[in-house]
């Protein structure tokens, strides 16, 4: 990926030599020329088309927000609710995330998102260790994460 | 234009301040260790990110001054927010802060058993 966006800027810069004139709408030309040109050559780099993975990265980012703001009115909920109805819990969830900045982004995802909070992480990496508010199937809550964060960031890290 | 931006600052600042509302109310109300650090470390952080972005809001719409460096706050509230919430579970977790009366605790508490009879 990052070869290919300083393959971009070169060709935008080459761009900016050929037209002889440095101005940054002609930067912004041959960025969008040099675009087109990796969008047809995407065939002879062993990565995907980086524009693909930025586009993940916006997609990982909208989807943050929605959990984040629905997540919040339901603790949100449950706080003032008159009677306390939380059965709080500690469950291990399994993951498939290998890299280490992957299970970090993972459990900080997983702990900014109110009701579940990333207690600790195995040795191995394998597994979360996930302190949850309130608790109704822990099949469910793990299903729900993976469904949502960590699909999402195997989208960004596929190559 | 600007009722429109006074709106949006008013919304944002009001939807902040009841979160931090809100996460007072819980440290009160809730009962043990771990989920007091979830009302904390999270309601409260995006409370102050409402609060800091009606903020911007104000002095970019209403005075015209585009002050990036409530936005570097923003990023790096959301940034350290979680670490610190992580840090203070896990450090109550391992000096043996007892739960609350809970239904599932999985895999933790055995796992932390057989590390500590390896390590012996």
């Amino acid at each position: 990926m990052a070869f290919q966006i300083l393959l971009n800027v070169i060709i935008a810069v080459t761009w900016m030599f050929l037209s002889v004139s440095f101005k940054p709408t002609t930067f912004i030309v041959g960025y969008l020329l040099g675009l087109f040109m990796l969008f047809l050559l995407r065939k002879s780099f062993s990565s995907r088309f980086y524009l693909d993975q930025v586009w993940a990265v916006i997609k990982l980012i909208i989807l943050f927000f929605k959990e984040l703001t629905l997540s919040n009115i339901s603790v949100l909920l449950l706080i003032i609710k008159p009677k306390m109805q939380i059965r709080p819990a500690i469950f291990a969830m399994p993951t498939v995330l290998e890299k280490d900045w992957e299970i970090t982004l993972l459990s900080s995802l997983i702990t900014l998102t109110p009701g579940t909070m990333v207690i600790a992480i195995s040795d191995d990496n394998k597994t979360l260790y996930i302190h949850t508010l309130d608790l109704d199937d822990v099949d469910e809550a793990i299903d729900s994460i993976r469904d949502t964060f960590e699909k999402a960031i195997l989208e960004v890290s596929r190559s | 234009m600007t009722v429109i931006a006074n709106i949006l600052i008013v919304a944002a600042i009001s939807i902040g301040t009841i979160f931090v509302l809100v996460t007072a109310i819980g440290l009160i109300r809730l009962p043990d260790a771990f989920s007091r650090a979830h009302a904390a470390s999270k309601s409260a952080t995006l409370g102050v990110m409402c609060i800091l972005l009606g903020v911007f809001f104000h002095f970019w719409l209403n005075e015209g001054n585009f002050n990036s460096r409530i936005l570097l706050g923003i990023l790096f509230l959301f940034v350290t927010g979680p670490v610190g919430g992580h840090m203070m579970g896990r450090a109550a977790y391992l000096s043996g802060v007892k739960l609350w009366d809970k239904t599932v605790r999985d895999d933790l508490a055995e796992a932390l058993k057989k590390k500590r009879e390896r390590r012996k």
